[in-house]
């Protein structure tokens, strides 16, 4: 067993870490949020010319080739920065599809201008009753001719309203909650029959509900299988949960640090707060929920390649599980360790708090989760 | 022992019930169920129709215009307004300055201001807490000085709910820098209007507003305006802020948010089937029940032996009922964030008419985190729990 990072991936790492460090404090935040869809595009040239929107791609798509380590180091920068930009939607998800289902033709076109920035696109799955049930669609796909025709309606696309390509979960057949008839769509977003209302979340992203009328895409807009896609879809989705893992970690990871720093220099009755003893072992308790946090993290970054999707889907739910209760803890200690200054928008703790909260209820939460591992048998 | 409600509380809550079904306008109900914000003016409006029926001020003595209520009596009527839900008369006034003012205050203090509160013509706020003096509120720095017949005040205060709206602010300001901590602090009654007055609003994690810094620069206050004797405030806020115990629990608060989250939860869907069907989630409703459950006995314990402790004191049972009270809250905040799942995320108004307004969810989860920081922070009630009752 090895839980060090290599040569290459520590200079990964300090490649990000600098960037960040460098172009996204708090009040630089505050501007890319104000920016058309919510991010700055001067941050996303920033990303792909330190080849960072390339990475995961295989090197005759133009990328890396690099694995889900260096996903987990990107994304515990990200989730230390409160990254806005739609990194998860474009590289992890929309990527991940494009690298296991798309075909030569489709990875030709589609990842070269992820690679370098030009364009980014938005996962659209989540619909009014599939919760987080990813074979839960109603949205419909029918075959006309040589088209595709998709109607129906998701909601809390992420990146939906500024991305130019959504990745759409479409049903070619069967029932609403059939595991069979799922297809996935590549559909650019300003053609006919695509209405969005756009809106921002609580974490500070931008979202949007869209709407699919009549909208018709060609045959080589289906990603895959179009009849069977749900194994498809589990993989990149469990790829975007350890994603979240990571980006949590960092963002407790920092969310403790912030905290112990104004425990330090907070005084009352004459004392620095962190003297008293009770929050000593409070901060004490969030260090143990984050070190949890940190080893399941990674043992989903290791499971994500697994040939078996059984154990990996398993491992995947224990850590998003382990990261819904640790992120809780921590982002609510944080903001009770802070008093009134916490519960302020002007402090950055508690976007983190914010964001933590968001990410627990991506992709299934901490109840989910439990449930999917109690199902799935043993873990230890 | 007999645990059961008397008849006559019966009837009384029935009493309260139809009250409140004949008075409350709908559209303000409707806000509260849904989380919105409710105007000053409605507000107001609401409380007047209390006050004409004689109730706003219930709690207080009968001839400063209460109603002699039993504490039982009041805290039926309390869990009944928290329930329905209607607004409860704004603490700053009813709870806290009006019994500062008629145990403490002057007769012409109490001719003034005790009508105005129960009218609300005056909208109270509290300037206790500054940006050096939270939990340590004995340190407190904001000072008054007396110039003739006059103070001037200069400080700030800080995290002042609703001072926005606010016409009158009771502040603790030190009068006597040389005398140690609590010892030379006054309670002083500050005309929002004043010149020198600055009121700068915070805003909280979920948007909101309902929190403010408000500044004192070189504040003319006539020394009328001094409650009880120079140096004393310390044990006036003392009395303040010990007073509040039947309330404090919000026991009524979580009853009806109960109540809403089994409504959404009979909407939204997990698995295909309402949430409310999902065995895990109906034992985690059931936990947050029988915690909420021994609350309400805990807290009613606390009301029955009122008559028997002595008034103003700082009764240690209210740490029990601030620190369960207030995480009560913030788990039915959880379990609603829990019925609604993915679509916690979009903030502010929801775009589709066709769904379910869910932003002030989140929003409500993020907002209900003071509840275990101000009053007395939970970390400081156990402390009291440790100190005046377990005795270490
Ligand atoms: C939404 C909101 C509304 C408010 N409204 C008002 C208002 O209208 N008027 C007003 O005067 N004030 C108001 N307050 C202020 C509130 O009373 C204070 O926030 C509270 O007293 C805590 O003080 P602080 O924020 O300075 O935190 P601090 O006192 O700095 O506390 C920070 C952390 O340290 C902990 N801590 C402090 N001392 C100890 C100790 N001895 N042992 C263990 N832990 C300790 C605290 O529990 C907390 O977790 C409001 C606060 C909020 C959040």
């Amino acid at each position: 067993m090895d839980f060090e990072l290599s040569e290459e991936q520590r200079l990964l790492k300090e490649a990000v870490d600098g960037l960040l460090s460098d172009g996204y404090q708090f009040t630089q935040r505050k501007k890319y949020m104000k920016e058309t869809g919510g991010w700055s595009q001067d941050i996303w040239r920033r990303l792909a010319e330190q080849g960072l929107l390339g990475l995961p791609f295989a090197e005759v798509d133009g990328g890396f080739g690099l694995g889900a380590v260096e996903a987990m180091i990107v994304m515990d920068a990200l989730g230390k920065a409160l990254v806005l930009e739609p990194y998860l939607a474009t590289v992890v998800i929309s990527g991940g599809f494009l690298r296991h289902g798309g075909s030569a033709a489709q990875r030709a076109e589609h990842i070269p201008p992820i690679i370098d920035g030009r364009k980014t696109f938005a996962f659209a799955q989540l619909e009014k009753d599939s919760r987080y049930d990813l074979h839960d669609v109603t949205t419909s796909a029918r075959k006309r001719g040589q088209s595709w025709v998709i109607e129906g309606k998701k909601f809390v696309v992420i990146n939906g309203e500024s991305a130019d390509t959504l990745v759409v979960t479409a049903r070619t057949e069967g029932a609403q909650r059939d595991t069979a008839g799922i297809g996935v769509f590549l559909v650019p977003s300003n053609v006919k029959g695509i209405t969005k209302e756009t809106y921002p979340t609580q974490d500070g992203l931008r979202a949007a509900d869209i709407t699919f009328t009549g909208v018709e895409v060609g045959a080589h807009a289906a990603i895959g299988d179009p009849n069977n896609a749900l194994l498809l879809i589990e993989r990149v989705v469990d790829e975007a949960r350890t994603a979240l893992c990571a980006e949590a970690v960092g963002a407790m990871d920092e969310s403790l640090k912030i905290t112990v720093e104004y425990l330090k220099t907070r005084n009352q009755f004459g004392v620095p707060i962190g003297s008293f003893q009770s929050l000593q072992h409070r901060v004490a308790d969030m260090f143990v929920a984050l070190e949890q946090a940190r080893s399941m993290s990674m043992f989903a970054t290791m499971a994500v390649d697994f040939g078996d999707g059984a154990e990996r889907a398993k491992t995947v739910a224990a850590a998003k599980m382990q990261i819904g209760m640790s992120g809780k803890f921590i982002g609510q200690q944080s903001i009770q360790l802070h008093g009134g200054i916490g519960m302020t928008m002007e402090a950055k703790i508690g976007h983190y708090f914010k964001r933590l909260a968001m990410i627990e209820n991506t992709f299934g939460d901490t109840r989910y989760h439990l449930r999917r591992v109690s199902e799935s048998g043993v873990l230890v | 022992m007999d645990l059961a409600f008397t008849n006559e509380e019966r009837a009384f809550r029935e009493e309260v019930r139809q009250f409140l079904r004949e008075t409350v306008p709908p559209e303000m109900r409707r806000k509260l169920v849904e989380g919105a914000q409710l105007s000053k003016d409605e507000m107001v409006a609401w409380w007047r129709i209390l006050n004409k029926k004689g109730w706003c001020v219930s709690q207080w003595p009968k001839e400063y215009g209460g109603t002699g209520w039993t504490s039982v009596q009041q805290y039926i009527f309390k869990e009944e307004l928290q329930m329905y839900p209607a607004p409860v008369p704004l603490a700053f006034g009813v709870a806290m300055v009006g019994p500062v003012i008629y145990t403490f205050g002057s007769e012409t203090q109490k001719k003034h201001y005790l009508p105005r509160i129960a009218n609300m013509d005056d909208w109270w706020c509290q300037g206790f807490s500054e940006p050096g003096s939270g939990s340590d509120l004995a340190s407190l720095k904001t000072k008054a000085e007396r110039k003739g017949d006059k103070y001037v005040i200069n400080g700030q205060k800080t995290w002042t709910t609703l001072a926005q709206y606010a016409d009158m602010i009771f502040c603790l300001c030190r009068t006597d820098p040389t005398a140690k901590k609590q010892a030379g602090i006054s309670f002083i009654l500050v005309n929002m209007k004043s010149r020198g007055i600055t009121v700068r609003p915070i805003q909280t994690i979920d948007g909101g507003h309902e929190i403010n810094e408000v500044f004192l620069d070189d504040v003319e206050v006539p020394v009328e305006n001094l409650v009880g004797e120079e140096n004393k405030g310390w044990d006036y806020a003392k009395f303040l802020l010990g007073n509040e115990r039947t309330g404090i629990a919000r026991v009524g608060v979580s009853k009806e948010r109960l109540r809403r989250i089994k409504e959404l939860a009979s909407k939204f869907k997990s698995g295909g089937r309402p949430v409310l069907e999902d065995p895990a989630f109906r034992e985690r409703l059931a936990a947050c029940e029988v915690e909420l459950k021994a609350l309400e006995l805990t807290q009613l314990r606390v009301v029955a032996d009122e008559t028997k402790h002595e008034k103003g004191k700082p009764n240690p049972a209210s740490s029990v009922l601030k620190i369960k009270g207030s995480e009560i809250q913030q788990t039915t905040t959880e379990l609603l964030m829990e019925v609604i799942g993915p679509f916690a995320a979009p903030y502010g108004e929801h775009p589709d008419s066709s769904y379910e307004a869910t932003d002030w969810i989140a929003q409500s989860y993020f907002n209900n985190r003071k509840v275990s920081i101000y009053g007395g922070s939970n970390e400081i009630q156990r402390n009291i729990i440790t100190k005046a009752v377990l005795g270490l």
